[in-house]
């Protein structure tokens, strides 16, 4: 595995391998001494089109914590309004020796782009791609679910599991991510979200579709619930809006206390932050004992470690 | 120059092997030409009345960073072209008697190819105000086609007015047939591929709609109406459907229509984003039946040259197009002629006949292959299996998306009133 570029190009043994070495990479991180140095002489350029300080001080603490060098290499704007291209950023990138670059990037497939471009010899990591993916939110995801939901999770996938994602499907590259690394590891997936929110052409998606809350909670029963973040923007904007309103939203949408308690005991609530609290989700839910928010972004750096270790320490891994 | 010349032995209209002689720009009997006539042997070769693109952007004035005239006519000139129809969407945009006379006699002046102005519907293609297509029709550019191409004549009303307006001088509105609302942000077609690489889908709805509603126009005040660059199944049966009940519409489709899906989206080279976007496998079976039963009237180009900085980019920020004049007769052949759904002479009617006469330019271009008829002249070579390499194009930018793809023939000499625009090299020792 030279890039990772989105979660359609895992194959099972591969997502199972990261997650195993995520796992390994937990472990280390109980030690008192947590750095390793797996990575060093390497560097790590975290390529930045677009603010996300969660997602790059979550790689920047996984490079650093493997020993590799780090530089934070923030481009905002477009190519077109800054003047310089994702091509001329690349090659730039190649000159200071970048062994991977880890990209956020507004436009959907930049990674691609930038992977397959022929700008740059080193690994790429997509940290997001406009509405693409975002292949290690998923893979945190999935390892957070396992070590919730599987017995002796090591070398298992999800098989059997029945995970709700609920939200802004149309907009999501997590919920892209999640379809994908999900079923591959063996996962039921069923999308929550008025019609409007669903993208057009989802027909080959292995997923299942409702279009409420209840509706899903009177469905199979839900092992994991995944709240999506709704971006104000999709709020407003007079007839582009779409749905009518904050509180209609919420009234069908919402994860609140009641809704909570209608989830089996052993189910857990998750969301891939930041949240929007009393819109998508209550405090009452996402404070719970249920919700495993807080460990997400944790697990989230021992994804990310595991990530960088396997693409950048040789081909023996994969 | 050489004056008197035989085509020997082509295949005229790719049918019976014949030999074509040329005295002063004029096609002459065989034995009327003097016994010093260059004889081009032409065994083999398809001949082919000189091809009419309604449909190029040669961005100059504006954009000479991206084409000129100049490049662009040598470009149409390769591609067999001896007639192209520049569109308005320039810098000053063709909104003005200047303007389309400037570009006019800029074309003369280079004199590869026949150019002809296209006017825009309305000023500064911005659908507010209807441009001064009179006094452009009235122009030496002698204007007849009307377009703000790149846009849609989005108002009702404008469009309406436009219809009727350009009555007055035989004129017809080019309609760029997107809903704009619809597609506010679209990237690519709506459909299986951007659901899954998260791009803004540009629905085949947001045409159709546009189409219905102008066919609809123009049957209602008695004008034409041309569709341009139609894409979808939906549009194949409305324009089926309007031209049963005898509305005055015309369609064209595009050689990337006739071609290429959504499916090389999946690469994000933006080379295929293009306006309107690639559709599916059945939007463009579709496009390919209604071409050959004759739904759709021509195929039209839509070269849009780009420079590299506008496609060396991200796919959501890249421009809109990609080149066609030196590849359009390849693809053609590929995949209507030798599939077996068109004939050459079917080739001549989409390609030279009848967008000459949509032009209102048959009193000069898309004539037929006759004695007394002037020489623009297309000889193709059915069997020069090459492999795109835009790098050698004569068009000044390089955007075109069928780079390293192999197309089984090309244009091999073209002929405006006699003169050779374009030889192929094997050819060119004929008129040393």
């Amino acid at each position: 595995m030279k890039h990772l570029l989105g979660t359609q190009d895992l194959s099972r043994e591969e997502a199972v391998l990261i997650l195993d070495t995520a796992t390994q990479m937990a472990a280390t991180q109980e030690r008192e001494i947590r750095k390793l140095p797996t990575l060093r002489g390497k560097t790590v350029v975290n390529l930045f089109f677009e603010d996300s300080t969660r997602t790059r001080i979550s790689f920047e603490a996984a490079a650093k914590r493997l020993s590799a060098d780090v530089i934070n290499f923030s481009a905002k704007g477009s190519s077109v309004s800054k003047g310089e291209s994702l091509k001329d950023t690349a090659l730039t990138l190649q000159a200071m020796g970048a062994d991977a670059v880890v990209i956020r990037h507004w436009a959907s497939g930049a990674a691609d782009q930038l992977a397959h471009g022929g700008w740059l010899h080193g690994s790429v990591l997509n940290a997001g791609d406009g509405t693409h993916q975002h292949p290690t939110q998923a893979l945190l995801d999935a390892y957070t679910m396992r070590r919730h939901l599987v017995d002796g999770p090591d070398g298992k996938g999800l098989d059997g599991l029945h995970v709700a994602i609920v939200g802004d499907i149309l907009h999501s590259r997590v919920a892209r991510s999640n379809v994908h690394l999900l079923t591959t590891l063996g996962a039921k997936v069923t999308l929550v979200a008025p019609p409007t929110l669903i993208p057009v052409g989802i027909g080959p998606w292995p997923v299942a579709v409702v279009h409420g809350l209840d509706a899903a909670l009177d469905g199979p029963e839900i092992d994991a619930v995944m709240m999506l973040r709704v971006q104000r923007e999709r709020m407003t904007g007079g007839g582009t809006a779409f749905f009518p309103s904050p509180q209609e939203y919420t009234r069908l949408f919402g994860l609140d206390g009641q809704r909570m308690a209608r989830l089996p005991e052993h189910a857990i609530i998750m969301h891939p932050g930041p949240m929007n609290r009393g819109l998508e989700i209550s405090a009452e839910a996402a404070d719970s004992p249920r919700s495993v928010i807080v460990e997400q972004v944790a697990n989230g750096v021992a994804v990310r470690m595991a990530a960088l270790y396997l693409l950048l320490s040789g081909e023996e891994h994969m | 120059m050489i004056k008197a010349f035989i085509i020997a032995g082509a295949r005229v209209y790719g049918e019976k092997a014949a030999d074509v002689a040329v005295v002063d720009g004029v096609i002459v009997p065989v034995a009327d030409a003097p016994s010093t006539a260059v004889r081009i042997d032409a065994d083999g070769l398809v001949l082919l009345p000189g091809l009419v693109d309604l449909h190029t952007h040669l961005r100059e004035p504006g954009r000479e960073d991206a084409e000129t005239i100049e490049t662009g006519s040598r470009a149409a000139a390769r591609g067999g072209w001896t007639a192209i129809h520049a569109m308005a969407n320039t810098t000053p945009v063709a909104d003005t008697a200047g303007v389309v006379e400037q570009v006019w006699s800029r074309g003369r002046e280079i004199g590869l190819v026949d150019v002809y102005p296209v006017g825009a519907v309305t000023v500064g293609l911005k659908g507010e105000h209807l441009s001064e297509m009179g006094a452009m029709a009235n122009s030496r550019a002698r204007v007849r086609l009307f377009s703000d191409d790149g846009i849609c004549v989005y108002d009702p009303v404008i469009m309406r007015r436009a219809l009727e307006y350009v009555k007055s001088f035989d004129g017809v509105v080019l309609q760029h047939a997107q809903d704009l609302r619809l597609t506010e942000g679209s990237q690519m077609h709506e459909g299986e591929v951007s659901a899954e690489l998260g791009l803004t889908g540009w629905p085949a709805v947001a045409e159709e709609s546009i189409v219905a509603r102008d066919v609809l126009l123009a049957g209602h005040v008695g004008s034409r109406v041309h569709i341009q660059h139609l894409s979808t199944v939906g549009s194949v049966d409305i324009v089926r459907w309007a031209k049963s009940r005898g509305i005055q519409v015309t369609a064209e489709a595009t050689p990337h229509h006739l071609f290429l899906t959504h499916e090389e989206a999946r690469t994000y080279n933006p080379m295929f984003k293009v306006n309107p976007p690639l559709r599916t496998a059945e939007d463009v079976q579709a496009v390919r039946e209604g071409l050959a039963d004759g739904t759709i009237d021509i195929v039209a180009t839509d070269h849009a040259p780009h420079p590299s900085e506008d496609k060396d980019c991200e796919w959501a920020a890249a421009a809109c197009g990609m080149t066609g004049l030196e590849t359009a007769l390849g693809i053609v052949q590929s995949v209507m002629v030798d599939s077996g759904l068109m004939t050459w002479r079917d080739v001549a009617r989409v390609m030279s006949t009848t967008p000459a006469a949509i032009g209102r330019v048959s009193q000069w271009h898309g004539r037929p292959i006759a004695v007394g008829e002037p020489a623009h002249l297309t000889l193709v070579d059915p069997r020069a299996e090459h492999t795109v390499d835009p790098s050698t194009h004569a068009s000044r930018s390089r955007n075109s998306p069928y780079a390293g793809r192999v197309l089984p023939g090309r244009a091999v000499a073209t002929f405006l009133r006699g003169k050779p625009t374009f030889l192929d090299p094997r050819l060119e020792g004929a008129f040393a």
